[in-house]
């Protein structure tokens, strides 16, 4: 390094921070002759990359970024929406559903009154007719039992006449009638 | 002539070969690409091409892998996706909101020292970001447009980044001389820090490498680059996002000046 | 001979202006050390904070950088 500039020198070198054989001199960071060419490739570079980033990097990844932003905030209101609308179409169904047998229950209801008031206007109507058909059977009965209880006192008395004009009395009809309507009293 | 003196100096330096002979400078040499001995101003040398081959990265990795505007991106877009999310996030959280106007200035600051540090992290390669000419352009760009941001923005106000009205009053002339000297030093450290680790780490490589050529210690020394080198992997994303993040810290002071 | 005499002042120099990068190592170390306990009291704190140690690590680690400017400024720009 240091020794190598010595036996060598300055003098043969190919610029002043190079030796002959290509080998640097001291620090080529330090070296004078190549600052401006660096610099100047270097203004250049930022320039270009500035140019570059500024005009079309930057701008299109914001884009792409916010491209993206936005869908992912799209994709959530929609997956909000939709939720909401499952919960509407739930809430509309629970409704329905509640509907349904709100109604069902008012239908059987509704027929088990009708069915209810037919049977009560059957059974009276049973009942009327039944009344009547006793009261007239009643009615009959008692005629019979009427007819019977004459019957009885015809056949009675007339038997009674009989069995007194047998045995040889003569019958007083009136006193017959009158033994067995007591007769019957009793 | 000069032939004859060339091939005489390569025969001695050839010579050299068999020893412990270390040329740890050598690749930060700059060399004209097309012939010709002289480094003009606006002559194409290799700091050309690697500044090219870094452009050339950049426009690659944010312009080509960004071109299909993928809604679900790929592993290159969301590269390049990571990178403006690292950066924006990071001139946010550090500047302040209002900073993001500068987002594009810091974008393009880290984008170059970060695709010239690992460019220069290939064999044979050279690393622009190792050259203090370099990166004191950078460090005094920073510089100089903080404080006319400061001036700007906060007309005479600016000063009072020096007069600390948190420290008791005698001690205020002491901290502002004090606060005055660490800005003035701030492009300074902020370009040595950048170039002096870029250069160490491959000066440290290429002494390894020299080791290499004694067989005994061949193991050893390769074993050695080994490790260094993912050291080097690491403080070239470290030194880019520190250059950067120290931007930020810069352009806060410009913008929030009061302590 | 005069010139050996600088060069070999220039040589010791450089080694002893790399002693410097030591102190840069302990200052980082320091810097992280207390991070990371700080960050193992309160982890939910720590990512925050991360900016702030990697500014703490190039302030200290520029000193360092510093020294070893001034060794190879000694090897081969005196």
């Amino acid at each position: 390094m240091a020794t190598e500039t010595d036996s060598h020198g300055a003098a043969e070198a190919a610029s002043v921070c190079v030796d002959s054989h290509g080998g640097a001199i001291g620090m080529p960071q330090l070296c004078g002759d190549w600052m401006g060419n660096q610099i100047f490739w270097l203004i250049v570079t930022l320039v270009v990359i500035f140019l570059i980033l500024s005009r079309v990097a930057l701008p299109r990844i914001a884009a792409i970024l916010a491209e993206r932003q936005g869908t992912i905030t799209n994709d959530l209101a929609e997956a909000e929406n939709l939720k909401a609308r499952a919960v509407e179409a739930e809430e509309a169904y629970n409704q329905a559903l509640a509907d349904a047998r709100s109604e069902a229950l008012r239908i059987a209801a509704e027929a088990k009154a009708e069915i209810q008031g037919e049977l009560n206007d059957a059974i009276e109507k049973a009942d009327a007719e039944i009344g009547a058909r006793a009261a007239e059977s009643e009615k009959a009965i008692a005629e019979i039992r009427a007819g019977a209880l004459e019957s009885i006192r015809e056949v009675a008395t007339d038997t009674a006449t009989e069995i007194v004009g047998a045995l040889g009395g003569t019958a007083d009809a009136d006193a017959v009638t009158g033994a067995v309507q007591s007769r019957m009293k009793g | 002539m000069a032939d004859d003196a060339h091939g005489a100096a390569a025969a001695e330096h050839a010579a050299e070969e068999g020893g412990l002979v270390f040329h740890p400078m050598d690749q930060f040499i700059v060399k004209p690409l097309f012939g010709g001995d002289t480094v003009g101003l606006f002559t194409v040398t290799n700091v050309t091409l690697w500044m090219a081959l870094a452009v050339l990265a950049i426009f690659a990795l944010l312009v080509m892998a960004t071109s299909k505007r993928a809604i679900v991106p790929g592993r290159s877009q969301s590269i390049a996706e990571l990178a403006y999310g690292f950066i924006y996030k990071m001139v946010e959280d550090v500047a302040g909101k209002d900073a993001t106007p500068y987002f594009p200035y810091v974008m393009t600051l880290f984008m170059f020292i970060v695709c010239s540090n690992f460019l220069g992290l290939l064999p044979m390669s050279f690393t622009t970001t190792s050259h203090i000419a370099v990166t004191a352009i950078m460090a005094m760009a920073v510089f100089l447009s903080v404080t006319i941001i400061g001036f700007a923005k906060h007309g005479i106000g600016f000063l009072s980044l020096f007069w600390i009205s948190a420290a008791p009053l005698p001690l205020r002339p002491i901290l502002a001389l004090i606060e005055i000297i660490s800005y003035f030093v701030r492009p300074i450290s902020h370009s040595i820090r950048l170039a002096g680790n870029m250069m160490a780490g491959h000066a440290v490589i290429k002494v390894f490498a020299g080791f290499a050529a004694v067989t005994l210690i061949a193991p050893v020394s390769v074993l050695a680059i080994t490790a260094i080198y993912a050291l080097e992997v690491l403080v070239s994303f470290i030194q880019a996002y520190v250059f950067a993040i120290l931007t930020c810290v810069y352009l806060k002071d410009a913008l929030h000046p009061h302590h | 001979m005069e010139g050996d005499i600088v060069q070999m002042g220039a040589y010791i120099g450089a080694g002893l202006a790399c002693t410097g990068m030591g102190g840069a190592a302990v200052g980082v170390g320091h810097v992280v050390g207390n991070y990371l306990s700080g960050a193992l009291r309160n982890p939910s704190a720590a990512a925050g904070q991360t900016a702030t140690m990697f500014i703490g690590i190039a302030f200290s680690e520029a000193l360092g950088i510093f020294s070893f400017l001034v060794a190879l400024l000694l090897m081969f720009a005196v």
